[in-house]
């Protein structure tokens, strides 16, 4: 076996040139495919987090009637005296932060131009919104007594060309169907570099939203933060009531998980299409050399080499090949990830119904994942080596002597 | 003791339509310790006969006997473990591995025979200090002079101790000395170690060096005897 190894070693150093272009053309197609990997990686992780994050929280508990979709204000759909069920929810060890929030559709208007808007009433001293008082770039976070202050995203205020202590209108649907208009001062612009969440959510206090949507003491839900969302199940069972529903992060983000799962599959797919472009070369390559070697298999065949051992030979080259171009490939996709992975990649505001994207979208690698590509790389590329090696073991040694080919 | 034996032996190559008889209904056979030449004009058989007795060929009918086992009907395997135990080649044009070195050429049939390396190595040694190349061991073949590259073939062909080696036109590549210093290597070794040799030629100082001479025309055996040549 070790002979066999050294010829073939031997054999790709014959024309290296050759055997480099055809190692490097895997190692990039397994590049590519290292850096998509952890693109997918990434967003898939990061997407789930932003979203509990911003938007759905590990738990959220609501009325049972209550239609997100409609964003319905009708006090049944409602949580009554929500402040105190939060207190209650905030109390249980495993809770981190408990909040009530209100959603009402809405309109921010700016002279001509206007923009739809969510608007959301929250508890401006709850720990739940952090990630957007963190976000702040430009004037201040809401107060708990501010009766009419906003705090608009970016995308919002540059598409309005707002600014801090401007004064839009909002309006805002009420419990009893009709419109509220009323002038709110911009407190804060905030950016979570996530313009899908950005560009349409607009923040007041729970006591102004309450009263411009007429929902009396009522939330749309109340918004729950676990130190740990594996307890996610444990926290719904203590909760239960037949008054509401306990929505957990994985239901309300089933679009993303759907999402996700199916792009993995599409993923397989185009990792095995990349990979069989790439395997190609190596048959090329492969097939270049049994034609060159004809003679020398015949040689090798009258010295009673078996034809599993000229397969074995040829499969030693691939092997090889393969290895050096796993090799690049986790040279040059470790680099690509782990630039993307610190820098990024500006995609803007590139975001899709259900998923929230960063405006930059990174790139984390796993083992599991460099790992699997990597032996899927060297078994695609064994089994696209089948042939040559195959027609190197059929080659009739008489004919194959002579440097002829019949096979 | 037959090494070789060939019975009512025919080749016919079809091209198409077309049928060509390499080899008519020939038959012969090979003692132990001959040193046999094959000898008529091109075409006129020899190669094909030494392919058939090599086991890289099979006949369209007859037997082809390898110490005393018929050979005729063996799959591509068995023929490869056939010529792996009991032949050696010597090829008009050296046939040696390029991007090995004349020891490494010389060791691969040990190796195909799975022979421990301190074995492999002191065979190889053995065999190269007998052709003459003791100082060329670790050269490869386009660092050797074609002599030196017949010679190196001609220690691979006897390193797996086989019972027959078979040499096609093995001075035909060679300038007239180096020729002569070929023939008279296979000759001593063939004095000294007893292994059979047949040898395709038509040039007539080859010939010359044969204990036999078995003359081929239109792939027929004409004249089959000891001494001078008759070609």
């Amino acid at each position: 076996m070790l002979q066999i190894i050294k010829l073939a070693w031997r054999d790709l150093n014959r024309n290296r040139r050759r055997s480099f272009f055809s190692a490097l053309a895997l190692g990039m197609g397994l590049s590519l495919l290292l850096l998509m990997a952890g693109v997918i990686e990434h967003e898939g992780r990061s997407s789930m987090d932003t979203s509990i994050r911003l938007q759905t929280g590990h738990l959220q508990i609501r009325a049972a009637a209550y239609n997100e979709n409609r964003a319905s204000l009708a006090w049944e759909d409602l949580v009554e005296r929500p402040a105190a069920i939060a207190a209650q929810v905030a109390a249980l060890p495993p809770v981190s932060a408990a909040t009530p929030r209100l959603f009402a559709s809405g309109i921010v208007a700016s002279g001509d131009t206007s923009a739809a808007a969510r608007v959301t009433g929250v508890d401006p001293a709850s720990a739940a919104n952090d990630p957007y008082r963190s976000g702040i770039v430009s004037g201040q976070w809401l107060t708990a007594d501010d009766r009419d202050g906003i705090v608009i995203g970016r995308p919002m205020a540059e598409k309005l060309g707002l600014k801090v202590g401007d004064k839009p209108n909002v309006l805002v649907n009420t419990a009893n169907g009709d419109v509220d208009t009323q002038a709110f001062v911009i407190r804060g612009i905030y950016s979570t570099r996530t313009p899908g969440f950005d560009s349409g959510t607009v923040f007041m206090s729970l006591a102004k939203a309450q009263a411009i949507a007429r929902a009396g003491d009522h939330a749309s839900a109340i918004f729950v933060l676990l130190k740990d969302r594996d307890q996610a199940g444990a926290v719904v069972a203590a909760l239960q009531t037949r008054q509401y529903a306990v929505l957990t992060w994985d239901r309300m983000n089933a679009l993303l998980s759907d999402t996700e799962e199916l792009a993995n599959s599409y993923m397989i797919l185009l990792y095995l299409i990349i990979l069989a472009i790439t395997a190609t070369v190596i048959v090329n390559t492969l097939v270049m050399a049994v034609f060159e070697r004809t003679r020398e298999i015949g040689i090798l065949s009258a010295l009673g080499m078996r034809s599993g051992r000229i397969m074995a030979m040829f499969f030693a080259e691939s092997a090889m090949l393969a290895l050096g171009g796993i090799l690049i490939g986790l040279i040059i996709g470790g680099a690509m990830v782990a630039y993307f992975g610190s820098v990024g990649y500006y995609v803007g505001d590139f975001g899709m119904t259900g998923m929230l994207l960063g405006e930059r979208i990174y790139a984390t690698l796993t083992l599991k994942d460099a790992i699997n590509l990597s032996l899927a790389a060297l078994v695609v590329t064994l089994v696209a080596s089948v042939y040559p090696a195959s027609l190197a073991a059929r080659l009739e040694p008489v004919e194959a002597l002579r440097g002829g080919r019949q096979v | 003791m037959e090494v070789a034996k060939v019975e009512h032996v025919s080749r016919v190559y079809k091209t198409g339509d077309a049928e060509t008889a390499a080899l008519k209904d020939v038959s012969l056979s090979i003692e132990a310790g001959e040193f046999a030449a094959l000898v008529g004009p091109s075409g006129s058989g020899k190669t094909t006969l030494l392919q058939l007795i090599g086991c890289l060929d099979t006949p369209s009918s007859g037997k082809v006997i390898i110490a005393g086992q018929d050979v005729s009907a063996l799959n591509r395997d068995q023929r490869a473990d056939t010529r792996r135990a009991k032949i050696g080649f010597v090829f008009q044009f050296f046939a040696l591995i390029p991007t090995l070195t004349a020891f490494e050429n010389v060791e691969m049939p040990l190796l195909l025979n799975g022979l421990p390396a301190a074995e492999r190595s002191a065979r190889v040694h053995q065999l190269l200090e007998a052709v003459g190349l003791k100082e060329r061991t670790h050269r490869r073949p386009d660092q050797l002079s074609g002599g030196e590259q017949q010679r190196v073939a001609i220690a691979r062909a006897l390193a797996g101790k086989p019972a027959l080696i078979l040499a096609d036109e093995p001075t035909a590549n060679l300038d007239t000395e180096n020729g002569k210093q070929v023939m008279e290597i296979m000759q001593r070794l063939n004095r000294e170690t007893g292994v059979t040799f047949v040898f395709a030629t038509h040039d007539p100082r080859v010939i010359a060096y044969a204990s036999r001479v078995i003359t081929l025309r239109d792939g027929q055996v004409t004249a089959n005897g000891a001494g001078a040549a008759k070609v």
